[in-house]
């Protein structure tokens, strides 16, 4: 409770700044909100591709929020989006299947992909004690060459040279019905299984006997270790997952929002999961309002600036803004405390003097 | 006698807790004050609340008569308020004097003054006999010599009023005489103390007066001279205390530890435990005592599990236990009460039920098939809250950080004996807890051996070893001195043995 608060705090100091930076630079503050929120919400076909921004954003988020829960610091969501976005399109342009086993097969292979990916910075951070901030990063690169290389070599696109083949619409996320529905977006199933996640992810972390474990690592890992926890094991285990989710948001991303992969970029949802878990508090509901949040902003800042000559970068200063604001939740909590204070004062008084006479 | 301080009628609520209520404090010009009470009494609350880092609910507070209100520590110290706390807030790479200037740097033209600090820091070291030399860095200084660094930052700003939280915990026991002397020295000064602690020898030792607090509520100032230690016992506990332990002679059974020459590696990679061998039976308490760090840790880690061992085997009810996981010798029957229980005891950010499953979550009923039973660890943990009088502000939901240390300890001690272990192994299990607590603590240690279990007690605390140990194993440098039946162990003996003189039928 006392977190949500926070996080939405964080996001009105964030629009708040975003107002004063439009009139500082001489634009209308209501103008440019009412079209920002017009651009991600105007019509079902806005509102379908909101969500579908939002999609990845669910899932590596999770997957940074999982990782934290553990006492983890995963920044190498990007690598394993990467790598399982194209694990999964590798698999969608090379084999032909009925369509509901190609989807379950790519996104298993997808998964699994993001998992290896993250198992190397995980042993070695078991093994040999290595940060895993250093050695995501370094995964991160080598994805991004191994993209580089492996794209044009094997599954060149028809046209252009720097991105994949695109896949048949079977191999594909999309779903027409749902599309329909939100007025031709390009919304997709990546969305119902990034909501299925977000009750898994919930499921393991609150009710099960592995969350209880991986958490009381990441919170203590001497007591773990006092208490027979496998604490190397709890590692590498949580790498697997948090890698896992973030492979599985490269599927819907590059096989449900797009159906081709490019080479030479690092996908920017892998980064952004960090604010979103750090917005969401590391909660996956919380992560799943923020990412809708977050997917709110990116995909209404396009009708912002194309309705006004307010820059879109505004819409990211506000990001930047809500984030920095999140990330110092101490501040605000302090806040709250002040504000708090002569409010409870008030109430406790009579409350206190009652209990003494009894 | 003029007043100095006057703590009327202080109220201190917090969320399911009532800290103080109605306690009432005067600390008189030149008197070392004692503040008596139980872990978790509301001590350090009602201290935080005359430092500014709480504000009271109701009631007032006068400075030297006059009414006033601390809304943070810098009024205090304004006042004249300064508080040495039990943890040291001190740069470790920083000199003494660049401590004790931090915050209010003397400057010469705007740049800094260090050698005039300096000067006023050996002056008042000399003044109060102090001793302590204004250029050493701290990571260089004794724990002792710290807390002097910590005293002499008062002094420097001036304190008149200086509030001393549990100063001998840290402490060695010459380095608790020196202090003593040093506070008898600040009262001669005309400097007053508050002395927070719950050690009635210490009372006894220096303070003039005392008050007792139990549960939040004032139970009474009296005078040190006057009263017996245990009378203020019984004020602090609420009944009364036997400092001695009562058990029967012990009745051992089998073997059920045996360690057979094993050598452990200390973390400063020599050999911290050299060729040890030792049994323990069931139905009896064997007391390690030693100075710190002569091999005990290296000890229990290699019978838990935590630490390999290079040479020799360990036996658990007769089977070798050498290579077996941590998990499988607590499975087996071994229970262990950390030394450190902030660090490997408890995981702090958990609530009371989530640690007290720590080593079991994944046992029925706690869990099935993955799943935790939430219903089942809530009722486990209200009943070791309950059977072991944990308290708390919210009971089996509380968060372990918002325990006092006593309270935090019980709850590690009511999990491991709730195990019902073959092999107790206790380490400084009263270390930091108030006679009420080490009183039960001693009960049910002795309890566990009475049902014909093995008992490892490890403690700093020679009183503790003899109170309760049937036997007593001495260490010194690693290696097992030699061992002494309760019947024959003296304070003298045993001594001796720690400092590593062997027994004379053993010499050379």
């Amino acid at each position: 409770m006392k977190n949500f608060l926070i996080s939405l705090l964080a996001v009105l100091f964030g629009l708040l700044a975003g107002a004063l930076l439009m009139a500082i630079t001489g634009h209308n503050p209501l103008e440019g909100f009412s079209y920002l929120l017009e651009g991600g919400l105007k019509n079902p076909e806005r509102i379908g591709n909101t969500l579908a921004t939002a999609t990845p954003l669910i899932l590596t988020g999770l997957s940074v929020a999982f990782a934290f829960r553990t006492g983890l610091f995963n920044i190498g969501a990007a690598g394993q989006m990467l790598i399982g976005g194209f694990c999964a399109t590798a698999v969608g342009l090379s084999f032909d299947m009925a369509r509901p086993l190609l989807l379950l097969v790519m996104v298993l292979v997808g998964m699994l992909g993001g998992a290896l990916w993250a198992l190397i910075p995980g042993i070695l951070k078991a093994k040999f004690n290595v940060h895993e901030v250093v050695s995501t990063i370094m995964m991160n690169w080598i994805a991004y060459w191994t993209i580089y290389y492996v794209v044009p070599a094997y599954f060149k696109g028809e046209f252009l040279e720097t991105e994949s083949r695109r896949l048949p619409e079977t191999a594909t996320l999309k779903w027409k019905l749902l599309s329909d529905i939100f007025g031709g977006s390009y919304i997709n199933l990546g969305l119902i299984i990034a909501l299925v996640f977000v009750f898994i992810v919930g499921f393991i972390i609150n009710k099960t006997t592995l969350g209880y474990e991986l958490k009381a690592v990441g919170y203590n890992r001497h007591a773990a270790e006092y208490a027979g926890i496998a604490v190397n094991r709890g590692i590498i285990l949580s790498m697997l997952i948090s890698g896992g989710l973030a492979g599985l948001a490269g599927v819907v991303q590059y096989a449900g929002n797009a159906s081709s992969i490019q080479i030479g970029i690092l996908p920017s949802q892998g980064y952004d999961g960090i604010a979103v878990a750090l917005l969401g508090a590391n909660t996956p509901i919380g992560v799943m309002l923020s990412a809708v949040f977050f997917g709110l902003l990116y995909s209404g800042r396009g009708f912002m600036s194309a309705m006004t000559d307010i820059p879109p970068e505004i819409s990211d200063s506000i990001i930047a803004i809500v984030i920095y604001f999140a990330a110092t939740s101490i501040l605000i909590e302090r806040l709250l405390r002040r504000f708090k204070k002569p409010l409870s004062e008030k109430s406790k008084d009579p409350a206190g003097g009652k209990k003494v006479q009894s | 006698m003029e007043n100095v301080v006057e703590m009327i009628n202080i109220r201190k609520e917090f969320p399911g807790v009532v800290a103080n209520d109605n306690i009432t404090l005067t600390l008189r010009k030149g008197e070392i004050h004692a503040l008596l009470g139980e872990n978790g009494a509301g001590k350090s609350t009602l201290m935080s609340i005359l430092f500014g880092m709480y504000q009271p609910d109701r009631g007032l507070i006068k400075i030297n008569g006059k009414e006033t209100k601390i809304s943070n520590p810098n009024v205090a110290n304004d006042l004249g308020i300064g508080m040495v706390h039990q943890h040291f807030k001190l740069v470790d790479i920083f000199t003494v004097t660049e401590n004790i200037i931090l915050g209010s740097e003397p400057r010469k033209m705007g740049i800094l003054d260090v050698k005039k600090a300096a000067k006023r820091i050996e002056e008042l070291s000399k003044h109060y006999g102090l001793n302590v030399d204004p250029y050493a860095k701290i990571q260089d200084i004794s724990v002792g010599m710290q807390q002097r660094v910590e005293i002499l930052k008062m002094l420097y700003r001036n304190a008149d009023v200086l509030i001393f939280d549990e100063p001998t915990a840290v402490l060695t026991p010459q380095e608790i005489e020196e202090l003593m002397k040093i506070m008898k020295n600040l009262i001669s000064e005309g400097k007053s103390i508050i002395l927070i602690t719950h050690k009635l020898k210490e009372i006894k030792a220096v303070a003039d007066r005392c008050t007792v607090i139990r549960r939040g509520k004032l139970i009474g100032t009296v005078d040190v001279a006057t009263t017996s230690e245990e009378t203020m016992a019984e004020m602090m506990v609420g009944r009364q205390v036997s400092f001695k332990v009562n058990k029967y002679e012990s009745r051992p059974g089998e073997v059920i530890l045996r360690l057979d020459n094993v050598s452990v590696k200390s973390n400063r990679k020599h050999m911290g435990l050299k060729n040890f061998s030792l049994e323990v039976r069931a139905g009896e308490i064997v007391g390690i005592a030693g100075v710190e760090g002569n091999g005990q840790t290296e000890l229990v880690e290699a019978i838990t599990g935590l630490r390999g061992i290079e040479s020799g085997d360990i036996y658990f009810k007769g089977e070798k236990i050498n290579h077996l996981s941590i998990r499988k010798r607590i499975e087996n029957g071994i229970g262990h009460i950390p030394e450190d229980r902030q660090k490997r005891g408890l995981v702090l950010d958990y609530s009371l039920e989530e640690n007290v499953i720590l080593e079991v979550y994944n046992r029925k009923p706690f869990s099935s098939r993955g799943l935790l039973n939430r219903a089942a660890i809530r009722n486990y943990a209200s009943k070791i809250i309950e059977s072991f009088d944990v308290r708390s502000g919210q009971g089996a939901i509380s968060i372990a950080r918002s325990l006092s240390g006593g309270n935090q300890q019980k709850l590690i001690i009511g999990r491991e004996i709730e195990l019902d272990p073959s092999l107790l192994i206790a380490v400084q299990p009263t270390r930091g807890l108030d006679v009420g607590s080490i009183e039960y603590i001693h009960r049910r240690l002795v309890e566990h051996r009475d049902k014909g279990k093995a008992v490892l007690l490890i403690s700093l605390e020679l009183d503790e070893i003899m109170n309760l140990a049937d036997r007593i194993a001495v260490v010194n440098n690693g290696e097992l001195v030699g061992v002494l039946d309760s019947s024959e162990a003296t304070e003298n003996k045993i001594g001796l043995m720690m400092a590593g003189v062997k027994r004379m039928e053993e010499g050379k």
